[in-house]
């Protein structure tokens, strides 16, 4: 069964106009998928309907079978600023969802404290987010996210706002922590490049209202390393995906 | 850890963060300036006397009203007690209302509506106007000055923490829903934590106002406080004590602004830090 399941989705904030119209997508265990897709076309509302935010005019949304659909709390959900509270330490900020799911503090901060080092975060619990960098603050609020739920998580443009390497250097990290926690992930972006390196699979989502109009499934062993950015079946998995956003931002005019 | 190497630049051996000197002298040289502009002002203001440009019943010297001070200053402290009590509780309590009145305006759109125009136009009364009424409902003891301080003070509370919870991010408040908080654990983490610098600000406010409040309150009906023994020298044409009383008041509230100025730093650590520029 997959973790997630995203049935015939359509959603409008304003009861007329359509955002989205039949979206179906899967996501099974330990899977990364990417949606990929112009800005505009309704990638940051599919993640709020999938995360219980809105609820959708028909449709449904399971998790493990279960129909979660409009109900949040279940599937943890990361926006692309880190939305670190300025007056929690680190452990604080990191340890929130499970202190908002009644754990009590000293335990939610010490279950923060396992899993600190495996984030790069050592010696930062007493920190207050101001004093960290920019990617390390990402990697506060990736832990966040997971510590939220192990079972699936949606990741809207997470190292988007980054400066191009320390972007890379979160690449390099996050294949390589996923490769232990092996979290189960849908992943917005608007780049190919990063969708590609990173994913098992990649959806385009496009149209007006957006549905899921293609899917391409990376089929790369992993851990992937840089080598695989620079290889000649990179190049090709761009060409195919680019190709055919292409063909769908023609479509748009 | 390699990535955090930068970091522990400004890290003592605790690892707690010291902060970098630069930061730290203007705020020491900030307070220089206008010590040395009061002590030009004293001085003038001795040579004005001295040179009895203005007589000296109307305009005390520096040094009467020091004298004024140190002999009347049993007298002025017990006085001060009085006032700094109605003061006290008076902004405990406008504070209170006023932070209730701005919950209140935040969860329920419709307590919004019909109240905020009402307690806009409740500051246009003037105060001097409304204390004798006071003292003529109340009477002369402490609770017309409460109620007074109260009336002052709630509305710079309830405005500035509205805008405070107003503020809070929307996208913040969506991630907290999709945690799966509640209402009130959204106002606990995210709206009430990031509405305590206005607080803080309006507290300042008030605390001011309170003190002026009290005063006032007291000029115009009282057996004792700052303000009794404030028209009593003036009508015994005593200047020197007149402007001592000044003094003592204004003294009176500095210690209170700086009580709110070390809670603020005790109490929003976070604000006091230095970003640090270090990269991964």
């Amino acid at each position: 069964m997959s973790v997630l399941e995203i049935k015939n989705v359509s959603f409008s904030y304003d009861g007329k106009k359509r955002i989205l119209e039949d979206v179906n997508l899967t996501l099974e265990r330990g899977e990364l998928v990417s949606i990929l897709g112009a800005s505009g076309g309704g990638k940051t509302t599919l993640f709020s309907v999938i995360a219980g935010l809105n609820r959708p005019q028909t449709g449904q949304v399971l998790l493990n079978g279960e129909d979660i659909t409009g109900r949040p709390g279940r599937i943890s959900y990361m926006l692309q600023k880190d939305h670190l509270l300025p007056y929690y330490t680190i452990e604080d900020n990191v340890s929130l969802p499970l202190v908002i799911r009644g754990m009590k503090k000293q335990e939610a901060r010490a279950r923060a404290a396992e899993l600190l080092p495996h984030f790069g975060l050592a010696g930062t619990a007493k920190d207050y987010p101001a004093q960290l960098s920019g990617g390390m603050r990402q990697r506060a609020a990736l832990l966040r996210t997971y510590l939220f739920s192990g079972e699936a998580a949606l990741l809207d443009e997470p190292f988007s706002a980054l400066d191009t390497l320390t972007k890379a250097d979160m690449h390099r990290w996050y294949l390589s922590v996923m490769e232990e926690i092996r979290l189960s992930t849908f992943f917005i972006t608007h780049d190919i490049d990063e969708a590609i390196l990173l994913s098992d699979r990649v959806c385009l989502l496009g149209g007006r209202p957006g549905s899921i109009r293609a899917e391409f499934k990376i089929d790369e062993p992993r851990p992937r390393t840089e080598d695989f950015a620079l290889s000649e079946r990179f190049l090709e998995y761009k060409r195919q995906i680019s190709a055919k956003l292409k063909e769908l931002a023609a479509e748009r005019h | 850890m390699a990535a955090r190497g930068p970091k522990n630049e400004y890290a003592d051996s605790t690892g707690r963060s010291a902060r970098p000197a630069r930061s730290v002298r203007p705020a020491r040289h900030a307070w220089v300036w206008p010590i040395v502009t009061l002590i030009a002002i004293i001085l003038a203001w001795q040579l004005v006397s001295t040179a009895e440009l203005v007589p000296s019943f109307m305009l005390p010297s520096p040094v009467k009203v020091a004298a004024a001070l140190v002999s009347e200053f049993p007298l002025l402290l017990a006085h001060s007690r009085v006032t700094i009590v109605e003061s006290a509780a008076g902004l405990a309590l406008g504070v209170l209302i006023g932070f209730g009145f701005a919950v209140l305006m935040d969860r329920f759109d419709g307590a919004y509506r019909a109240l905020y125009p009402l307690i806009v136009i409740s500051q246009t009364i003037p105060t001097v106007a409304i204390a004798p009424l006071l003292v003529l409902w109340f009477g002369y003891g402490l609770l017309p000055k409460v109620v007074l301080i109260i009336i002052v003070t709630f509305f710079p509370m309830t405005v500035s923490m509205l805008s405070g919870f107003r503020e809070a991010d929307p996208e913040t408040i969506d991630l907290l829903r999709s945690m799966g908080a509640s209402r009130a654990q959204i106002f606990r983490h995210v709206k009430f934590p990031g509405a305590l610098g206005s607080f803080f600000s309006a507290l300042r406010i008030c605390v001011s106002y309170a003190v002026v409040g009290a005063v006032i309150s007291e000029w115009l009906g009282g057996f004792e406080g700052l303000g009794v023994y404030m028209t009593r020298v003036k009508s015994a044409f005593a200047f020197d004590k007149m402007f001592a009383v000044i003094v003592v008041i204004s003294v009176v509230s500095l210690i209170l602004m700086g009580i709110v100025s070390l809670a603020e730093r005790r109490l929003m650590p976070w604000t006091h830090i230095k970003e640090r520029t270090s990269e991964t």
